[in-house]
């Protein structure tokens, strides 16, 4: 079965990039955008097939080397 | 009297640092990333700057789960020194060997040039060389260094007296200035500028002597 990993900087921490897309998209004339925040997604193609166990096993990647949780979050999806 | 200084794909301050160590008296060893045990009787360990894993993931994030950081770890836990520079600090943070996170500069660009930095303390044995509040000059020469930390890790650092270095003049959007930042026990510095890159008058900059010199002095009383 195949996970998404969406991994975002946790609320509050200062996302610099996001922000110079923020102006960037101000100086296209592109009004009315009042934040952007840039984070990352990771496609895994896992041979487990219980979702349950799949949903275990990318959360500990997670956890162990896909983010860093002293300044990003993330989120599992199993597709 | 020994030194151990990390390699990675991609370390680039490697043999900068084995010369720093060299020529403050240290026997140093190269140990490349995926030997799982450092040499025997190492009194410290420096993990260079560089682009480990060419950045990616984050930077120093694979570094950090390679086999030789588990010697490093259990070397660390025994007491014993490290020293981490720019990409090496990366690693440290990434291991959890020190507190909280680099991210990318607040004015997006990698920059590369000579700065000042004051001595925020010179109670460590890497700092004890300088007086407090003494500024050096050391070459920065990155694109991550926006160092950042929770309320309570900033809180810790500077109620324990552990922030090593600050810059002079903000530079890359670390909170108070932080450049470069102790363990609890003190034996473990990381730090973005590069004191090994100041080590010797044909590169221009010697600030970084004074370092190398009284972590020779530490291990010799040790």
């Amino acid at each position: 079965m195949k996970a998404r990993v969406h991994i975002m900087l946790k609320t509050g921490v200062l996302d610099p990039q996001g922000e110079a897309v923020r102006h960037a998209l101000g100086s296209l004339g592109f009004e009315g955008v009042d934040a952007v925040r840039q984070g990352k997604v990771i496609e895994l193609d896992l041979a487990e097939a219980d979702p349950a166990k799949a949903q275990a096993e990318v959360t500990a990647m997670c956890d162990a080397l896909l983010a860093n949780t002293v300044i990003e979050s993330y989120a599992v999806e199993l597709l | 009297m020994k030194a151990a200084v990390l390699v990675f794909p991609g370390s680039n301050c490697d043999r900068d640092l084995a010369v720093a160590f060299r020529q403050a008296g240290f026997q140093v060893d190269m140990v490349w990333h995926k030997d799982t045990s450092l040499p025997d009787g190492v009194d410290i360990v420096g993990v260079p700057g560089g682009f480990s894993f060419g950045d990616y993931l984050r930077c120093g994030a694979i570094a950090a789960r390679s086999p030789i950081v588990a010697a490093l770890t259990s070397h660390v836990e025994k007491g014993g020194f490290a020293i981490g520079i720019c990409n090496g600090f990366q690693v440290l943070l990434e291991t959890g060997l020190l507190p909280g996170a680099l991210m990318r500069n607040a004015g997006l660009k990698f920059i590369c040039k000579p700065i000042t930095l004051q001595v925020a303390t010179s109670n460590s044995d890497f700092t004890q060389g300088y007086n407090s509040g003494t500024t050096v000059t050391y070459p920065v020469a990155h694109h991550d260094g926006n160092y950042q930390a929770t309320d309570d890790i900033r809180k810790a650092l500077s109620g324990e007296d552990r922030i090593a270095f600050r810059y002079s003049d903000p530079l890359n959007g670390s909170v108070d200035d932080i450049a470069g930042i102790l363990s609890e026990n003190r034996r473990v510095l990381g730090l973005m500028p590069h004191p090994e890159r100041a080590a010797d008058a044909a590169l221009g900059l010697t600030d970084g002597v004074a370092m190398f010199r009284s972590l020779a002095g530490a291990v010799v009383d040790a």
